[in-house]
């Protein structure tokens, strides 16, 4: 009965995304109100059966009602309360009808949320919103229906795949999905836009709130998946540049370009077309992920299950709203007026080199995951570019990058002073250089590209702090004044401080976990002893466990360090038995930012057992700097300016504040 | 400056970075490239020694060996030809004899495989993409590979689940 009820609610909500997809375009057309009104309703109920659609599902699984074929197969009735709940979307259909709900969420945010739009662009955007909806939710019912039944219910599930089995699972995809989802809310502003053939500074402030929430939840949704690889897997890598990764960065690294275009547009009414091209590329690659993930096209953690039909569908909607949309773009993007002027040497021309930077980059991200594809589809052999192809490529492009970061800032609109920002800058340089040669002395020589890309991390983040100080003028003026000032600087300011600081902070871990991270695997007996990066690891014992649907082999360790005990470290291994599969279970100890790493592998007949030790110095501040981000990203959203559905501010007012 | 000459500027810069990472891309291209082949390939291409590449097939039941210090030897099958491949390190949570497994390495003067990596993937009906390709291009595929884990009441459309690629380094 309730899989029926989920199952008629996504029909309804199909059918109310077709009302939405057509009603409000006729009453613009017409430039009735009440027409147009129509999209607000229909999204809101769109939400509403889409959440009724979902609830049915998460009951379905709760229930462990093995009767429906997708809790049949991906969940079990011993499983644990959370991960029967988080099962619902660790499968391809239950994570499509998550994938919808999201868009239904946003959807219904815009109608809710928007009462200060001019009502034909909420009108539009909406329609363009329920566009998207529409082709999901006929994918989800054609192709992958999660409320199918079985004719001859079995009495046990066959579990969920064991990696997934994790707390993981219950942030990682809904935090992935807000983000990807969210910039369809900027496609749709961007549609909107080219189809009512006009755009001002007031759409960039309506779109930039929208494209920073999304790029929060895509930023944290990244870095915790990377987290949880690095826990989950047994060896300690947290990227591994697979097409799936690749397809979550790509989104990423255009949405972040979207985000500093859209500043240019808000603040100086410049960059028009490029940030509506821009919009639209984001979504594209969000939908491109999809594809990727979904079809089957490549095989990894991410895809459930392949299934032809689904890829072609798939493909099909990709052509439809990338080629559409792109049409729409060039037909109607010259009819755009052009705006603000500036000089190259200014903040819009950093601004625009970092989006030449990080659309370039998110070009060879995407180049590196199709060109394999293209290979096996056009010249019949197989092969894989892998971390070397990315680190000869992606990572100078980001080290130009990183380079200008410091500068954007600093330099004023319309026209900046290079020479002035660079003497500015200077303390941050050479902090930058001394610390590198610090570094390089410590090392006792060796390769000098990592000590350099670590003065790069510090200049990065006292770049951040030179901007901050020179807008408060800390070191010119009284303290007093300086606190004042600093109160009075725009959150924003605060907010791109904390996220370019970040972004020095991920580059540190990153160099250090992959330059000094050292390593030890061995097979070790009761009582024997390993010394790895100066903690000895004494093999206490091992023991067996039950847990509720698994059995483990746990392995107790001693670590020490100089004699004196540190802590008790239990890594396992669980065997599943449903599935007849295994887990490693890794234990991590936590030293500041550096962390010790213990994974166990097979046990021989003898009692000894193989055991990975890692030492991963400062590898915390790979995620530690992606949280900084987001958290600055969070602070300049709680900006006044910036709030969603806050009133103008005066043009006194406006004036009197700090350049930014 | 003019406009046009402000346009010119940026369209030159943007044309600048197009360059270096097309530059870039061409570089990487020449040497960063991994291939994938089978012993079938393997044997009929004669691949140099150190040239690196990825070897997919199936574990040859009843060859893998364990040497002292976690060393392992064992044959990859594509039912065609055989390959020895020596790998040390500890081997993914589901390497199994007469699975599919997938190595990363090169060739030594010997003719044997030195693998760095070990891939597989931590699922009962796992077989490696490229593995089940190649073993079907070849006319060696048994259709039971893909299915084994169906007990009757399930679907059969739905039998590769989520594979979690663990490697070993």
């Amino acid at each position: 009965m309730i899989a029926e009820a989920g199952h008629y609610a996504l029909v309804l909500a199909l059918g109310l995304a077709l009302i939405q997809s057509i009603v409000p375009l006729i009453g613009a057309r017409l430039r009735d109100d009440a027409l147009m009104n129509v999209a607000r309703s229909t999204a809101l109920a769109q939400l509403l059966f889409v959440g009724a659609s979902f609830i049915a599902l998460v009951m379905l699984h709760v229930a462990s009602d093995f009767s429906v074929a997708n809790v049949y197969e991906n969940s079990h009735s011993m499983k644990p309360l959370l991960y029967k709940i988080t099962g619902v979307w660790g499968n391809h259909e239950g994570s499509m009808l998550l994938w919808v709900s999201i868009l239904a969420l946003f959807g219904g945010l815009v109608a809710a949320f928007g009462n200060n739009l001019p009502l034909s662009l909420r009108a539009h955007v909406l329609a363009v919103q329920a566009w998207i909806a529409s082709a999901f939710y006929l994918f989800i019912l054609v192709t992958s229906n999660p409320f199918l039944r079985i004719a001859n219910p079995p009495i046990e599930g066959r579990d969920l795949n064991p990696v997934l089995q994790d707390i993981g699972l219950a942030v990682h995809p809904p935090m992935l999905y807000l983000g990807y989802v969210g910039f369809s809310i900027s496609f749709s502003f961007a549609i909107a836009a080219l189809l009512e053939g006009r755009i001002d500074a007031a759409w960039a402030r309506w779109v930039r709130p929208w494209t920073l929430v999304a790029w929060i939840f895509l930023t944290l949704g990244i870095a915790m998946g990377s987290y949880w690889a690095y826990y989950e897997l047994g060896w300690g890598g947290w990227w591994f540049w697979d097409p799936v990764e690749n397809a979550s960065l790509m989104p990423w690294l255009a949405g972040t370009a979207l985000l500093h275009s859209a500043l240019v547009m808000e603040k100086r009414n410049a960059l028009k077309v490029w940030t509506i091209l821009l919009s639209i590329l984001t979504f594209s690659l969000s939908l491109l992920g999809t594809f990727l993930v979904r079809s089957g096209v490549i095989t990894s953690v991410h895809a459930f299950a392949t299934d032809p039909t689904r890829g072609v569908f798939i493909l099909l909607i990709l052509c439809l709203f990338i080629g559409g949309s792109l049409s729409l773009f060039a037909g109607r993007a010259t009819s755009l007026k052009q705006g603000g002027l500036f000089a190259p040497i200014s903040r819009e021309g950093a601004l625009v080199l970092n989006n030449l930077l990080l659309t370039v980059a998110c070009a060879v991200v995407l180049f590196g995951t199709l060109y394999p594809l293209a290979m096996e589809m056009l010249a019949d052999f197989k092969m894989s570019v892998g971390a070397p192809f990315y680190n000869l490529t992606f990572a100078p492009l980001f080290t130009l990058l990183l380079l200008a970061v410091p500068f954007g800032p600093l330099l004023a609109w319309k026209r900046g002073d290079l020479l002035g920002v660079t003497q500015r800058l200077l303390a941050a340089g050479v902090s930058g250089l001394v610390v590198a040669a610090m570094v390089w002395g410590w090392a006792r020589g060796g390769s000098a590209l990592a000590p350099l890309a670590i003065g790069l991390g510090i200049f990065v983040i006292t770049g951040a702090v030179t901007d901050i100080v020179e807008r408060t003028g800390l070191v010119r003026l009284p303290f007093a004044t300086a606190l004042h000032r600093a109160r009075g600087l725009p959150r924003s300011a605060w907010g791109s401080a904390f996220a370019h600081a970040g972004l020095g902070i991920a580059l540190i871990g990153i160099v250090c976990e992959t330059t000094w991270n050292s390593e030890y695997i061995a097979t070790m007996k009761q009582n024997d002893v390993a010394h790895v990066a100066g903690y000895d690891v004494k093999l206490d014992g091992l023991f067996q466990r039950q847990g509720p649907n698994f059995r483990e082999m746990i392995a107790e360790f001693n670590v020490s360090q100089d004699g004196e005990t540190l802590s008790v470290m239990t890594p396992s291994k669980r065997s599943f038995t449903t599935r007849g599969s295994s887990t490693t279970e890794a234990a991590l100890l936590t030293r500041g930012a550096s962390q010790l790493y213990l994974s166990l592998g097979d046990a021989t007949a003898e009692g000894a057992i193989a055991v990975r030790i890692y030492h991963k110095p400062l590898v915390l501040l790979i995620w530690w700097g992606p949280v900084l981000m987001a958290f600055g990203g969070v602070l300049s959203l709680s900006d006044r300016r910036l709030r969603v559905g806050a009133p103008k501010p005066a043009r006194a007012k406006q004036r009197l504040q700090p350049a930014e | 400056m003019t406009r046009k000459q402000r346009r010119m500027t940026i369209i030159g810069g943007s044309l600048a970075v197009l360059a270096l990472a097309a530059a870039l891309v061409l570089n990487a291209l020449r040497d960063s490239i991994v291939f994938f082949s089978t012993p079938t390939m393997v044997a009929e291409k004669h691949v140099a020694p150190g040239k690196r590449f990825r070897l997919g097939g199936l574990v040859q039941p009843g060859s893998l060996q364990r040497g002292d210090n976690l060393a392992v030897t064992f044959e990859v099958a594509d039912g065609g030809a055989k390959l020895p491949v020596a790998f040390k390190g500890i081997l993914p949570d589901l390497f199994r004899e007469g699975q599919g497994v997938v190595a990363e390495g090169a060739l030594d003067a010997d003719g044997v495989f030195k693998a760095d990596t070990v891939l597989a993937k931590h699922d009962e009906t796992y077989m490696p993409k490229e593995v089940a390709d190649a073993l079907k291009k070849q006319g060696h595929w048994k259709d039971d590979y893909g299915a084994k884990a169906s007990d009757g009441v399930k679907p059969a459309a739905t039998t590769a689940q989520g594979n979690p690629q663990g490697a070993v380094r």
